[in-house]
């Protein structure tokens, strides 16, 4: 049955998702929610929480607040925390209750900026979607607000600017995958402005604009890429850039798609046009139907799950499919992955595959004949292996070894 | 107008919460603003999910948003019970078709049939948007308990919404442990201490005098099987000191015959020896006397302060249910308690509060919870002895005794117990940063 789990763990929620692509920001982030929101998020959730100072809360939303409509008490308390704290901009963002009672997210956002003078945003996440929804809405939000127009256009001289988008601990933990992605960007010649966002200053987000082109590197980026390109014309490339083979690639992507504005992936099927519909390539590069499932299965959030799907075929000749977890832009999967969002959807798409590469808490559903590859993630696991969670940018062989 | 990021605003900031509120000038009983709150990295107080699987075979099936699913399914994680849980997913068009209850039975069906096993006892926690769409939890339960009649449905709730309405949800999750015994012959030799989430000290006041008038004595805690859990509704009387535990009580007093006696959990030797002296007059046996035990918790407490000395001393709410009248009994004997971290005080702590704030008014009270306790936790290590995880945290120490409600210690044990801690943790610095980060102290976990 749909919407039913009976051993495997559900993804982090939209909710999570808009506090952990603002955490380094200087914002303040509130859950619009009762209880229990900010310990999920803090403990299970956000690896910075201890070190990293941040703020996050929750509104405590009562009973009687929700029947009563008193978003008076939410915008009060907002009002006096921002007194105290000084945030550089506020966001509220949703669950259920404020979703079930029609919560006027843009309306208290604005009621919440005239009284405090502070930007504000009012994203209305419902705690029913996935963390990617939720982090991609806030990072476009930011890239709305925050963005300037560009001062100093192809900033970076002979090289190629670029931002990378969609960077969170959900998808990447604290092992620097963050910074290996920018060091692979840079050894390739590129100039990286930002990344969005980890370890970037919201000064240096703010001359996005300046960028040739960006980076997505999850789904979480598409949201923000979205609104570069409308903003300024900035192409991007969808692409999670893992192994030598599909760094090569990408990087000839990226400076494809600065060349000609068009937004392109790359994830396995060669360079294409955003859109345009995936064509599998065997290992050699030749155009082939795949014919039945794919001996690997990589389960996982869409553009990373591709990208180590697609190194995978480039550094073994092993066919890859993934099953999607999470939400994914359209044009992006290639025929024979799947969109997988509850266990009953993964449990056949896991039939006869020779092997698994998911987080340790799908196993219980995997075939036992399968062999299982434990990949963790912060976005399904939480913290339980975050000491196992590879940097697979700078040493894709940790994971292509045990195949 | 609009300001520049960063940029601060004009009213002045209230900084009690980081400095501390002297008690002198505190209300009681809550003395800090309530509004939005922050969430410490100390996790060592137990949960709903925790609390549930202290029913021997129960399993556990959650329905709500993601959002609220995920904090609970790795809570189930964390502990390696994720055999024992399940949950179904409520999305954007349950809430507007109207088919909530057949998500619910059809989604409890499905999983109860993908079981490996049939448990005797199922758990369904229903949350805030069954409440708040009028769900009809009477006839789900009818349904599932009509389709499946060899399980023992019990209604629990994940609904904080409601932790202001009635009873909260840590007291209805203690009320509905006990919800799936069935009505028994009750004897007069069995008595059950209910509501706690760690087993009753057997070195305590209550259970040698349980004991030593002959009763057997049955506690969840250590049912090892279903049929034990069931023999708890043989109790003649059902002995709660938790304050939380109280409410299921009554109920159980209600619902199976046996008798319900509360005897407050308490830190002070005249309200211990007067919860005793009730406890042996319902049942009819004779009062010990106490005067050995109070000559204990004199030389412990003297044998302490001599090693502690002047040390500053801080004690949050998670260690016990009456932070205060530890507070009182340490300051009395003449400690150098500074702080007490609470967000607020329950009826039973008004009198130790107010004795407090005519005596002690220069004691510190720190919140939990506050937006500027984002900043509180001291960055440099400092020599507190801290009395609780909170307390440890916020005081940056090594120095702390690692314990949460109570953990199982009860009357003049609770006392000499704690004291021992005491002088264990200024003796042996623990690893503060990783033991309160762990959820759910005691529980068997991963991490």
């Amino acid at each position: 049955m749909k919407q039913t789990a009976r051993i495997i763990s559900t993804y982090s929620a939209d909710v999570f998702g808009v506090c952990s692509a603002l955490y380094e920001l200087g914002g303040m982030t509130i859950m619009h929610d009762a209880s229990g929101c900010n310990s999920t998020y803090t403990t299970h959730d956000e690896p910075r929480w201890y070190d990293m100072e941040s703020m996050i809360y929750i509104s405590a939303l009562s009973e009687m607040e929700a029947v009563m409509g008193d978003d008076a008490k939410l915008v009060d308390d907002i009002e006096a925390a921002a007194r105290d704290l000084h945030p550089a901009f506020i966001a509220v963002a949703g669950t259920p209750i404020p979703t079930m009672t029609g919560f006027d997210f843009a309306g208290t956002a604005a009621l919440i900026e005239r009284r405090t003078g502070i930007p504000t945003f009012g994203f209305p996440t419902t705690g029913m979607n996935t963390y990617v929804h939720g982090a991609s809405m806030a990072l476009a939000g930011w890239a709305e607000r925050f963005v300037n127009e560009p001062e100093n256009a192809g900033a970076g001289g002979a090289q190629i600017a670029v931002n990378l988008l969609g960077v969170t601990p959900l998808d990447f933990s604290v092992n620097g995958t963050d910074r290996s992605m920018r060091a692979f960007l840079e050894a390739e010649g590129f100039d990286v402005l930002s990344v969005w966002a980890m370890g970037s200053t919201p000064a240096q987000m703010a001359r996005a604009g300046e960028a040739k082109v960006n980076l997505v590197v999850s789904a979480v980026g598409l949201g923000a890429a979205k609104v570069l390109r409308r903003r300024f014309g900035t192409p991007y490339v969808v692409c999670f850039p893992c192994g030598k083979a599909l760094q090569r690639e990408a990087a000839l992507a990226l400076r494809e798609a600065a060349y000609t504005g068009e937004d392109l992936v790359c994830l396995g099927d060669g360079i294409r046009r955003l859109g345009d519909p995936a064509e599998r390539k065997g290992a050699a590069g030749a155009a082939q139907t795949p014919a039945g499932p794919a001996p690997i299965a990589v389960i996982g959030e869409g553009v990373t799950s591709l990208g180590i799907a697609a190194a995978i075929e480039k550094e073994t000749g092993q066919r890859a499919d993934v099953l999607c977890a999470t939400e994914c832009g359209k044009g992006i999967l290639r025929g024979g992955d799947k969109m997988t969002p509850d266990e009953d959807d993964i449990i056949p798409a896991l039939t006869g595959r020779r092997v698994i590469i998911a987080d340790p808490l799908y196993q219980p559903i995997c075939p036992p004949e399968a062999k299982f590859i434990a990949l963790p993630t912060e976005a399904f696991s939480g913290r339980i292996w975050r000491k196992d969670m590879p940097d697979l940018v700078s040493d894709f062989g940790c994971l292509a070894g045990k195949l | 107008m609009l300001r520049r990021p960063g940029e601060p605003l004009s009213a002045p900031a209230d900084d009690r919460a980081e400095r501390g509120l002297p008690i002198g000038e505190a209300a009681y009983p809550v003395p800090f603003r309530q509004g939005l709150e922050y969430a410490s990295p100390v996790r060592g107080t137990w949960n709903i999910v925790h609390t549930g699987m202290l029913i021997p075979g129960a399993h556990e099936i959650y329905v709500c948003a993601a959002g609220c699913l995920r904090g609970v399914v790795l809570t189930a994680a964390e502990m390696g019970a994720q055999e024992r849980f399940s949950t179904v997913a409520v999305r954007e068009h349950d809430l507007l078709d109207g088919d909530m209850e057949e998500l619910v039975i059809e989604g409890v069906s499905d999983i109860i049939e993908k079981l490996p096993k049939r448990p005797p006892a199922v758990l369904v926690y229903t949350s805030c948007v069954h409440h708040f769409t009028g769900c009809d939890l009477d006839m789900i339960y009818r349904r599932l308990r009509e389709r499946y009649p060899d399980i023992d449905f019990t209604d629990c709730y994940m609904n904080p919404i409601m932790r202001k309405s009635g009873l909260t949800p840590d007291q209805l999750m203690r009320a509905r442990l006990y919800a799936g015994l069935h009505a028994r012959p009750i004897r007069s030799d069995v008595v059950s201490i209910i509501g706690n989430d760690f087993p009753t000290d057997e070195d305590s006041d209550l259970m040698e005098i349980l004991r030593g008038a002959g009763f057997t004595v049955r506690e969840i805690n250590s049912c090892r099987t279903y049929e034990e859990y069931q023999e708890m509704a043989e109790s003649a009387y059902y002995i709660s000191y938790y304050p939380s535990a109280a409410a299921g009580g009554k109920i159980l007093e209600e619902r199976l015959g046996g008798r319900h006696l509360y005897l407050p959990y308490s830190l002070d030797p005249d309200e211990i020896e007067a919860n005793l002296g009730k406890l042996c007059e319902a049942l009819g046996i004779a009062c010990p006397d106490f005067a050995e035990k109070r000559a204990a918790v004199k030389e412990a407490l003297a044998k302490t302060l001599e090693l502690v000395g002047d040390t500053p001393i801080a004690i949050d709410y998670t260690y016990c249910p009456r932070p205060l009248s530890l507070a009182r009994l340490l300051l009395d004997a003449g400690f150098a308690v500074e702080r007490v971290y609470a967000d607020s005080f329950t009826g039973e702590e008004k009198e130790d509060f107010a004795y407090l704030k005519a005596h002690y008014p220069q004691l510190l009270l720190f919140p939990t919870i506050h937006p500027k306790m984002r900043w509180s936790a001291q960055r440099e290590p400092s020599n507190t002895l801290a009395v609780g995880q909170k307390a440890a945290y916020f005081t940056n120490t090594d120095r702390f005794v690692n314990i949460v409600e109570g953990g199982g210690m009860i009357g003049y044990e609770a006392i000499l117990r704690t004291l021992e801690l005491m002088r264990d943790a200024y003796l042996q610095p623990k690893d503060m940063r990783s033991l309160v980060q762990i959820k759910g102290w005691g529980c068997e976990g991963c991490l």
